[in-house]
């Protein structure tokens, strides 16, 4: 008798097993064919060479080598996706916040606000590019309209390679300001009123209230903010596409799109290859970099 | 959480009360010091997107008019007319409709299955492969898409839209994720009482875990769709017909072809116009999902 429940213990138990791992199939299934095996793939061919039509040849590290030491694209691609960078990450925290605190308010239409901040994060970049490449034609273009009223002579912005990178951070900013505008909302929203009491009471004012409260508690967001957007600045590419092409004199080719031009266009795929797992690295390392410095400037409330 | 609870709590300043005149007074100003830069900036944020309208409609004379004007006058629909001779751009429509409805149902299915099974059931590497599973979320995209080529290349389904709903359907770690700690949160004592019932794994999973976490799966949903429809690299790589291209990848090819109609900026105006709508349809019904998803990675992710 024992020995009979305890089976149909275990053969429930099987089933559930079973049942599982039915459950799980399909996405496992997903993560081998479409990450597991391409990541391993992608390595390999970065140490070949292979055009898809012959059989790739191994190669060693000849396509790093060529990337840093004989290519003239990939390091102006580097420096232009690092400026990119640089130019979206830290202006567009920091107006975010400052947006956020605003809105954060008890104002009347807040669900207008969040419309227009909001809509151009769900457009298609696609649509917002076509859009400033019209906003920014050197003769036409309404921006320059708006600058010439305010007495200045409007840049020829992407028709300019020194304006070029500029004009797509400024675009970037505005796209995305309203996506971490939403989620420091979120994070405001999550700290105690509480402090803010304690404080008044203590005859804090708001500057003290705002850097001994809000920014502290808040720099859990903040560093989330930070390393999403860091990632998602690395992997640029279809607002340059669209505004630029990459150009003009490659001005705006970033490390993403000399990826896609030497794979498709070209067909080197042991560059373009070498190229994904350089930016890969770069992407690790920083976010690596990112939750190694949280422990001087993110702040925990205990408990959590 | 709340969103709104914050909004309900007391003001720090009502903890030292004013008389009523300097407290409206203070009001007033607090609100005017809040109010004039943020409509300030609202005008600035909101700007282009009226723009974008303002020059769809206008005509090719008044595109180049100085001063720039904002509402076309007569209103010149023209451009969008022009654009459908051009492109055949409700096929475009409705290939990112099919790609993107087709992948989010997909990717929904699979992905709440498998959260189900790893927030709520025990089997043997269920640890592992989660572990497995959160860390290809650090693999960009930009390094699959190469071995993903070869692989459509190899089943045949370049220039077929197969290429870009497939592998959607098999789900992703993001959604996994998300849902796992929805799922987590639902009380166990359903669960028991289902199974006290005679409820299998499929009934709990189907008649408690879906309906009760429908508001996670729309949140999914919606940024599912969200990146089905945007996405350019993925249509630019595998589609080369032009019947078979995307909203995205039309918008693209319409760059260089514009030029050929009479009201050429215009004609662009209204293209971009119509790659944004129906992500603007999509956000006024489902914005709840869109804010929440966003607050509910950002805080717990």
């Amino acid at each position: 008798m024992v020995v009979r429940k305890r089976a149909t213990l275990s053969g429930l138990r099987r089933q559930e097993e079973l049942t599982a791992w039915l459950f799980v199939a399909p996405v496992a299934l997903g993560i081998l064919l479409f990450q597991v095996y391409p990541v391993l793939f992608s390595l390999y061919i970065s140490f070949t060479t292979w055009n898809l039509i012959r059989p790739p040849r191994w190669a060693g590290i000849t396509n790093y080598v060529h990337l840093f030491t004989t290519d003239f694209v990939f390091p102006t691609a580097l420096l232009n996706t690092a400026e990119y960078a640089l130019g979206t990450v830290i202006p567009g925290i920091a107006l975010a916040l400052v947006f956020a605190l605003l809105l954060n308010q008890q104002i009347r239409g807040r669900f207008v606000y969040r419309a227009i901040y909001f809509v151009p994060v769900i457009a298609p970049t696609v649509s917002i590019a076509i859009l400033w490449t019209w906003i920014y034609d050197p003769s036409f273009g309404v921006l320059n309209y708006a600058l010439k009223i305010i007495g200045i002579t409007g840049p020829p912005w992407i028709a300019d390679s020194a304006w070029a990178m500029p004009s797509v951070i400024i675009m970037a900013i505005w796209q995305s300001l309203g996506f971490n505008i939403v989620i420091f909302l979120a994070g405001l929203q999550g700290i105690s009123q509480d402090y803010y009491e304690a404080a008044a009471i203590d005859g804090a004012n708001a500057i003290r209230r705002f850097s001994a409260i809000t920014l502290p508690l808040l720099s859990p967001v903040t560093f989330f903010v930070l390393v999403l957007s860091v990632i998602n600045a690395l992997q640029v590419f279809t607002a340059p596409y669209v505004l630029t092409r990459g150009g003009p004199a490659n001005a705006t080719m970033t490390i993403v799109m000399y990826l896609y031009n030497e794979a498709f266009p070209y067909q080197s795929m042991g560059v373009a290859s070498a190229i994904a797992y350089c930016l890969f690295v770069i992407i690790v390392a920083l976010t690596a970099l990112n939750f190694y410095l949280q422990k001087v400037w993110v702040f925990y409330e205990e408990g959590t | 959480m709340s969103r709104e609870a914050p909004v309900l709590a007391s003001s720090p300043r009502q903890a030292i009360r004013p008389s009523r005149r300097q407290f409206r007074m203070r009001r007033l100003v607090g609100s005017l010091t809040i109010h004039v830069p943020l409509s300030l900036c609202g005008v600035v944020m909101a700007f282009p997107l009226v723009w974008l309208l303002s020059t769809s409609l206008k005509d090719p004379g008044e595109q180049f008019a100085f001063p720039p004007q904002l509402i076309p006058t007569p209103l010149y629909l023209k451009n969008f007319t022009d654009l459908f001779r051009l492109l055949p751009m409700w096929l475009f429509i409705f290939n990112s409709m099919k790609i993107s409805v087709l992948s989010v149902v997909g990717g929904c299915l699979s992905s709440a299955l498998a959260a189900f099974a790893f927030a709520r059931m025990r089997f043997r590497g269920r640890d592992v492969l989660f572990a497995v599973l959160l860390a290809t979320m650090m693999i960009p995209t930009q390094v699959t898409i190469i071995p993903t080529f070869v692989l459509m290349r190899l089943l045949g389904w370049l220039n077929n839209h197969a290429a870009l709903i497939v592998p959607n359907v098999f789900g992703s770690a993001f959604n996994v994720f998300l849902l796992r700690q929805f799922y987590r949160g639902i009380p166990q004592d359903l669960i028991d009482s289902a199974k006290i019932d005679g409820a299998g794994f499929v009934r709990i999973f189907w008649q408690i875990f879906i309906p009760l976490g429908t508001p996670a799966l729309a949140s999914v949903a919606v940024f599912n769709f969200l990146w089905s429809w945007n996405d350019l690299l993925g249509p630019l790589i595998f589609l080369n017909t032009q019947n078979n291209f995307t909203i995205t990848l039309g918008l693209t090819f319409l760059q260089g072809r514009a030029g050929e109609t009479r009201g050429h900026w215009g004609v662009m105006m209204a293209g971009a116009l119509l790659g944004v709508i129906p992500m603007i349809v999509l956000y006024l019904l489902a914005q709840r999902y869109f804010v929440q998803g966003l607050a509910r990675t950002g805080i717990k992710g």
